[in-house]
Parts: structure tokens; sequence; C-alpha cells
């Protein structure tokens, strides 16, 4: 089963009603995973014309009162970007995974995490955000999925998981684990029939004076209380640490090793490795910052995550980056030869 | 005394937003009609478009959503697929359903999604200031075509019921228009029967394109529209049924 596979079957066993996509490399297994077992489970499969119209049958299903999930890689993400707006707009819970891939334009379909700004800035219009994690083990990945569908029910918000070619297509081993869902509110805004009440409405269309600045100052507070309780971070050995790699999904397992062996040469390195890229986790690079020489942030990019260390940082220390993009997958030892040739530096 | 004529349950008793000689009116309480003699309005979701009739909610009394411009096709087929008992039905302009959300109405149809889209053809953009539609007729000023639509610069006129007839997943399609009390009458007909499939669960996508008054983009009274329409619209966009659903026995 790849990692694409273990999150389709993870979504399932979350209680997803329907599923809306359309295929694209590196994460077409989903689809056509999808399509068989919705099938066997009398939920809904439908693949879509375009990622255009899956976010649009999202947004329906959603409006429904529905778990609703659709999937594909950074170009259709791109596509889906209107959608998402509305979801958050209309504040309407749902589930969309990146499978990231090789950009800008049609890219390639090698594995990239290069899509971090569409991910935690919203690509869309609007004032809004998607609650963003990243996993980088199948394991965790499958993990995530109830706990994606109940932050998305709890918050009525779009909730992103920012994965990679590398997570879509490996194979582990993994454990379907059943854990207590969170006590969730009721949906009684879903459009059901105005059976026995008055008409419900969907909308994200405010025209009268001063009514769309009170919708946005409610996005903003239901924001902060994302900000305040949602925030899951792994880190390591950052105690007595001189220097900290920043990394997140598949890049973190690269930087885990190379601060292994930085360790075994002597060099005093640690690791953070944010899982919610939004809430972004600024107080515990913030307050780690305080007694270190300098963070290295590690990225399947030419440098996006950086900016929110940097935020965090709030010209602490030194904050120095090493990424390749593109298709290009750091590896253990030119993460190994930057850290020691900025502990060098440091030194001198 | 015997009371003949009262506002249908579903259209509500509030102010129009809509301009003097508008169609919407019209279409709205066809639409409220039908709902309400089929008895279906606790089973009812209605997807307003974007352009003058986004506010459809503030008159039609069923759940309702606003979606993105175009995509009410899209959006009903995530509805009715995850929600087969309600009935769902799109009600779209000519610059949402014909030229935006061109790809969406047709898909839509191909699958033979079971949903009942009303749309309305006004032969120009209502809402942004009275653009050219792909609705427009040949000749016709708008602000986007100051001399006239012309086919060099910017095609034909684009005929959604002859388009949509030829596809298999569609079960019924039909153009009316709302210049007459005649017409008027054959409009709520094919509006009630769009439902009555959708409500029989027959198989595919049903249509009813509504030729309609847009009196301030056109420049001229509602008089004169419900005269353009009867002369000029009708004949780029001839009235009758295209196609309609005849269960097997």
């Amino acid at each position: 089963m790849s990692g694409n596979e273990a999150m389709a079957e993870a979504a399932i066993r979350a209680g997803c009603d329907a599923y809306f996509g359309y295929p694209i490399t590196p994460q077409s297994e989903i689809p056509a995973y999808m399509a068989r077992r919705m099938g066997q489970e009398n939920r809904v499969f439908v693949q879509c014309e375009s990622e255009l119209a899956a976010i649009n049958m999202v947004f329906g299903a959603a409006a429904t009162g529905k778990r609703v999930m659709t999937t594909s890689s950074s170009p259709g993400i791109s596509l889906m970007q209107e959608g998402i707006s509305y979801l958050a707009g209309a504040q309407l819970p749902s589930v969309i995974v990146n499978v990231m891939r090789g950009g800008p334009g049609l890219g390639n379909i090698a594995p990239s995490q290069s899509d971090y700004f569409q991910g935690t800035r919203g690509g869309g219009h609007g004032d809004y955000r998607t609650i963003t994690l990243a996993p980088s083990t199948v394991q965790e990945w499958v993990d995530m999925m109830p706990l994606a569908f109940d932050l998305a029910d709890q918050y009525c918000n779009p909730v992103m998981i920012l994965a990679d070619g590398i997570l879509g297509q490996m194979m582990e081993p993994i454990e379907f684990k059943t854990v207590p869902g969170r006590k969730l509110p009721q949906k009684d805004w879903a459009l059901t029939g105005c059976k026995g009440r008055e008409q419900n409405i969907v909308r994200s269309l405010w025209l009268a004076d001063g009514v769309l600045e009170d919708l946005n100052l409610k996005i903003q507070d239901k924001l902060r209380e994302i900000e305040e309780n949602e925030i899951i971070c792994e880190q390591s050995q950052t105690e007595d640490a001189d220097i900290v790699l920043v990394a997140y999904g598949v890049s973190a397992r690269i930087v885990r090793t190379a601060v292994d062996l930085a360790r075994e040469q002597g060099i005093k390195a640690g690791w953070i490795r944010p899982v919610s890229l939004w809430p972004f986790p600024m107080d515990v690079i913030n307050a780690a910052a305080q007694d270190l020489k300098m963070f290295l942030v590690v990225e399947m990019s030419h440098g996006q995550m950086i900016d929110d260390v940097k935020i965090a940082v709030a010209g602490k220390c030194p904050v120095a980056f090493f990424g390749r993009a593109g298709g290009g997958v750091p590896t253990v030892e030119q993460v190994l030869d930057k850290i020691r040739e900025l502990s060098i530096l440091s030194d001198n | 005394m015997k009371k003949v004529f009262t506002r249908t349950k579903t259209y509500k008793d509030v102010p129009t937003h809509y301009c003097p000689g508008c169609g919407h009116g019209i279409a709205h309480r066809l639409v409220a009609e039908a709902i309400d003699e089929l008895g279906i309005r606790e089973r009812t979701i209605g997807i307003a478009p974007v352009g003058c009739a986004v506010l459809a909610y503030n008159y039609l009394d069923v759940d309702m959503i606003e979606v993105a411009h175009g995509r009410a096709p899209a959006v009903a087929t995530g509805m009715k697929r995850t929600n087969p008992d309600n009935i769902v039905f799109s009600y779209q302009g000519d610059g949402d359903l014909a030229a935006i959300g061109t790809a969406e109405i047709i898909h839509a149809a191909h699958r033979a999604e079971h949903l009942t889209v009303i749309f309305i053809n006004n032969a120009i953009f209502g809402m942004t200031g009275g653009q050219m539609a792909p609705t427009t007729l040949l000749g016709q000023v708008t602000a986007t075509t100051p001399g006239g639509r012309e086919v060099s610069s910017n095609g034909f006129p684009l005929n959604i019921c002859e388009l949509l007839s030829i596809l298999p997943g569609t079960i019924y399609i039909e153009r009316c228009a709302l210049h007459k009390p005649g017409n008027i009458r054959k409009a709520k007909k094919a509006i009630r029967h769009a439902f009555e499939l959708q409500i029989d669960d027959a198989p595919g996508l049903s249509l009813v394109e509504l030729l309609s008054p847009c009196p301030t983009q056109w420049r001229i009274t509602p008089a004169e529209s419900l005269k353009w329409i009867e002369q000029e619209m009708m004949k780029a966009f001839p009235l009758g049924c295209f196609k309609d659903y005849k269960p097997e026995k």
C-alpha cells in the first residue's frame, strides 16, 4: 500500500462521506483507490472534469453537512484556490490534500515542498487561512486524517494537508488505529431542505455596510482560537544546541539523520519539526532562539517556510538556509556539510 | 368572496431589488409556484448564481447556497450525489452558465446528473453593467460591443439548448420566453416538468431556458423589451422543446 492509498483508506475510516477528484501525478493512486473503496462503502466518488469542478463539488457536499475530501497535486491545487476561498468565506468544513510536486508551471512530477506559501497564506483571495498540516511519515499521515476531519468540523474551516511525492509513493508499514473523535458542534447550518425550520442560507456575499467587516472579524477570532489551541510541533536535542535545524515533512526525516551524524562529530545540533504549518509554532521557535547560535532551515524549495521561522526568531539569532527545488531532494550529506560549514563559521 | 389568486408560500413577501421590467421576478415566482404545487419545499436546495440573481435566496424560501461564478452545476453535483432524496436546482444567468461555467454545465449534463437547471438568457451581462454575453445577438450594442456584436471579433451567439440536447445525459431541454402571458404559462409548465423529472428520479439533467427581459441594460423601456424578445431574440433562440423524457413502459 503506497502512502497515497494508506491516506485514502484512513480518510474512509475517518468517515469521509464523499470524495471528488481529478487524476494528477503523483497522487493518481488516490482517486483510483477511492473509486474502488467508496463504492464498497456505499459512499460517493466522482471523477470530475477538472479540479475547479472538484473543489466546487466539495463545496456543495460540505454545505449539506457531509464529511468531504478532495486531493490533488500542485497545479491542481492552484486551480482549486477560488473554491478554497469560498469554503473559507462560507465557513464550510472540508479536507484538501496536496501531494506536492515540482513547480512553477507544469513543473515536473518529482517531490517538492514549494507550495508552502500557497498552503499557509492561502492562494485564494481574501483574508483567510487554511489549517495546514504536514506529515513526515505514512503512519503520521494516516493518523492525521481523523484529526483533519475533526478540525474542519470543529472550526468550520478548510483543512489542507501538505504531503509530497515521496510520501505519496513510498511504502511503509502502518497501523490503522481507532482513536476517539473530538466532541463536535452540530451542523445546524447545513442545507438539508427546510423541514420544520426556517430556510438555511450558505453564502459569502455580504453587501450591507459593515456586515462583511464583521464577518471578517469573526473569522479572525476563530483563527486566533486555532492558533491558541492547535499547534503541533516536534523537537529533539534543542536544549543544549548551538544550531537548530527546522524542517517539515520528508525534509525533516533527512534533517533528523543529519543532526544525529553531526552530534557524532561533536557538533551540538538539534531539530524542530513543525507539523502544523498553519498555525505555525512561533513560540517554540522563538523560545529556542534564546540560547542559540543559529537556525538552519531545510526545505525542498528555495525558501518559503524560512519566512515564518524569521518572523518567529524576531532577529534574536541568524537564520541560515539550505534548499533544493524543482524535484531536487536535499541529501543527508549535503545537510551535514551545511551544518559543518555553519558550525565552523560560528566558531570563528 | 372567493380568493382567486394568492402569493405562493415559497415566494417571500419582500420588496424586490430587481429593476422595473426585469424578468427575474417572474422566473422566481414560477420556480416558487412549481415547488409549492409539487409539495417539495422542505426537501429542495436551490443554488443562486453570481449576477443579479445572487440574491435569489431573499425571495425563494427554501434552503439555498450562493456559489462561485459558473460553478453551480458542480456544486449541485456535490449536493445531489450526497443527498439523492433532496431536490437540487441551479438558477443561472447567461454569463454564469454560458460563459464562465460552460465546462461545468456540459459535464454535469454529460454525467447525466439528476438535476434541474433554470437558465435565464437575457443576452447581456446585467449586474456588471451591460457587457456582451455569449448569448448577445449579432449587431446588439453592449458596453463591450459599442459598434454592435460582430462575428469577426466576437463570434456567434451560443445556443445552449441546441448544444445540450445532443448529449445523451440530458433528458429534458426546453426554451421558453417571459414576454407574454401565454408563454409565461408555458414556462411555468416547463419548470414544473423539469422538477417532476427529478422527483421521479428520471435518469438525467433537465434544463429550461427562459428568454428574459433586461430593459435597464438593453437601454429600452420594459414594454419595448417584451417586443424585442419576440422580434429579435426569438429569431436567434427559437422557442420549443428540444428533448423530453418518456419513461420506458
